[in-house]
């Protein structure tokens, strides 16, 4: 029962492979989601009308459980990682696309007016002037997803999708404390690193971080 | 060349009872300095923003330099016509340096090309460019943003100038201030400038002539001195408080009230001022030494006489110069 790191030490290579897995599904799920998150902010930051039942609709999704959303999803898309990385993708869908509209707003219309009026068409207004302010605000939602994304890809060893859940799922089944110790500890490092990591991304993608304002 | 012909121009937003801007004819002289004067709804900024095609009409048609701007790419015409706005719309993100480069490298100027521009800029909106290149528009006052604001605006030398009430969220000091940029840099760079205001104080002292308009229409397009002295109607008479003699002296100068020295004439100490002074001045003097008559002197030449009595009839009459 007490800490016991042996396991880890002495299986590394098969945590490693575990870890990797983990990693996949987790990074898999993101790409998936930021790529459906963007355009739906950029449809709810044109129409503001749709904000309201886009929101809604993902608000409601957030607050199921996240078992039983997988579960839903089985019928679906088969006891595998599919399953779970769809989940992954509709939890992370409210933090991205709320993240990334509450950042597209907040532009000073007066910003984005002078960039009309001095000519740039409206791609050169995105890429100049709107992804480089609203940056730092969606790097703070890709960390957040990032986390509830390893969480969840936790739970996916239950659905035959491998992950460092696994060790866990295997370590309570088989009383094996060392096995839980090996899974938790690893993915508490994976959340701590990755954290680090875009909050170091985060920083980065600030244009004022150089400068001390008075 | 850089004329501004607004031949009919409608613009009825949809669903909205009247036309925001309802057949505006006029025509703006190549680098003349015009303010677009009236109170908030009355479709100023719209007829402004008309010329950079942020808005299309919705009836008439725009020339600029002769050419219909319809028949120009938006980006083009933009790229071409400077535009400074209220809280300066600077992009946070990037440096003032970065910020004036915006139009030339849409322009494709070259690099060192660029660079030189910047620090032309800097240097005439009186922000030295070693102090200033670097800082981010968050490290700057107000009134230090706009200028960087009219610099960006200058940077492509666009020959004509939108200005869609710049000095609005500005402090009355620094405002005043950034008033007499304006009049220098105009007298220097000679740009044809549309400037929309609903500061009657702020017109007065930059335009060479003002569009008064009210509910989308033009009331009166005139100089400073005709719209206070032959107001088209009520309208104008007490958006420019046309009743306030005071402001009105200051705007008329000495040598339209003035006359001709008399056969007898001598100075004997009289307190003199110049020909170019307001009336305004003028009255100041009479008040303060208490004299008679004062003299008026043109290249250090006595050319005129003044009394208090030609300057209450010049303020009643107004029709001097």
């Amino acid at each position: 029962m007490g800490f016991d790191v042996g396991y880890l030490t002495n299986n590394f290579s098969e945590v490693w492979a575990l870890l990797l897995q983990h990693l996949q599904m987790t990074g898999l799920a993101l790409l998936v989601a930021i790529a459906l998150a963007v355009p739906i902010a950029l449809l709810i930051s044109r129409f503001r009308w749709l904000g309201l039942p886009i929101m809604g609709t993902l608000g409601i999704l957030y607050t199921i459980p996240s078992l039983a959303l997988i579960i839903f999803l089985v019928p679906l898309f088969g006891l595998n990682a599919t399953s779970v990385v769809v989940a992954m993708v509709i939890y992370t869908q409210v933090i991205l696309v709320r993240n990334l509209t509450v950042g597209l707003n907040s532009i000073n219309p007066a910003v984005i007016e002078a960039a009309r009026g001095m000519g740039m068409t409206a791609w050169q207004r995105w890429w100049r002037v709107q992804v480089p302010l609203v940056l730092p605000v969606f790097v703070a939602g890709v960390r957040i997803a990032t986390i509830v994304s390893i969480a969840i890809a936790t739970i996916g060893a239950k659905f035959n999708a491998g992950g460092l859940g696994k060790l866990l799922f295997d370590g309570i089944q088989t009383n094996r404390y060392d096995k839980i110790w090996a899974g938790s500890i690893t993915v508490a490092l994976l959340a701590f690193a990755l954290n680090a990591l875009l909050l170091w991304l985060e920083k980065q993608s600030n244009p004022l971080r150089r400068v001390k304002l008075s | 060349m850089s004329i501004i012909q607004f031949d009919q121009v409608s613009l009825r937003f949809p669903r909205a009872p009247r036309p925001a801007v309802d057949r505006v004819t006029c025509q703006i002289s190549a680098g003349e300095l015009v303010v677009i004067l009236g109170p908030s709804g009355c479709g100023k900024t719209t007829l402004l923003k008309m010329v950079n095609r942020l808005y299309e009409p919705t009836g008439g048609a725009i020339y600029l330099g002769g050419t219909n701007i319809r028949q120009l790419k938006a980006t083009k015409l933009r790229q071409q016509i400077g535009y400074v706005i209220q809280q300066s719309g600077l992009f946070p993100h990037m440096t003032v340096a970065d910020n004036i480069a915006v139009v030339p490298k849409l322009l494709g100027w070259s690099k060192p090309q660029i660079q030189m521009r910047i620090d032309e800029l800097l240097h005439l909106v009186r922000l030295p460019p070693a102090e200033y290149r670097h800082r981010y528009p968050a490290q700057l006052s107000g009134g230090q943003q706009q200028r960087v604001g009219i610099a960006r605006a200058l940077a492509g030398d666009p020959a004509t100038l939108l200005m869609d009430e710049p000095f609005g969220a500005i402090d009355a000091i620094t405002r005043t201030a950034l008033l007499d940029e304006i009049l220098r840099l105009q007298r220097q760079l000679q740009k044809t400038i549309l400037f929309v205001s609903h500061d009657v104080e702020e017109a007065l002292r930059l335009a060479d002539r003002i569009i008064v308009m009210r509910e989308g229409q033009i009331v009166q397009f005139d100089t400073p001195f005709k719209l206070l002295t032959q107001p088209a109607d009520s309208f104008v008479y007490s958006l420019l408080g046309a009743d306030d003699m005071v402001r009105q002296l200051g705007l008329l100068r000495v040598s339209s009230a003035m006359i001709g020295l008399p056969a007898d004439y001598t100075n004997g100490n009289k307190p003199s001022l110049s020909a170019d002074d307001s009336l305004r001045d003028a009255l100041s003097l009479i008040l303060k030494t208490g004299a008679q008559e004062l003299s008026v002197v043109q290249d250090g030449q006595p050319v005129g006489l003044l009394t208090l009595d030609h300057i209450r009839e010049s303020a009643l009459v107004g029709d001097g110069v």
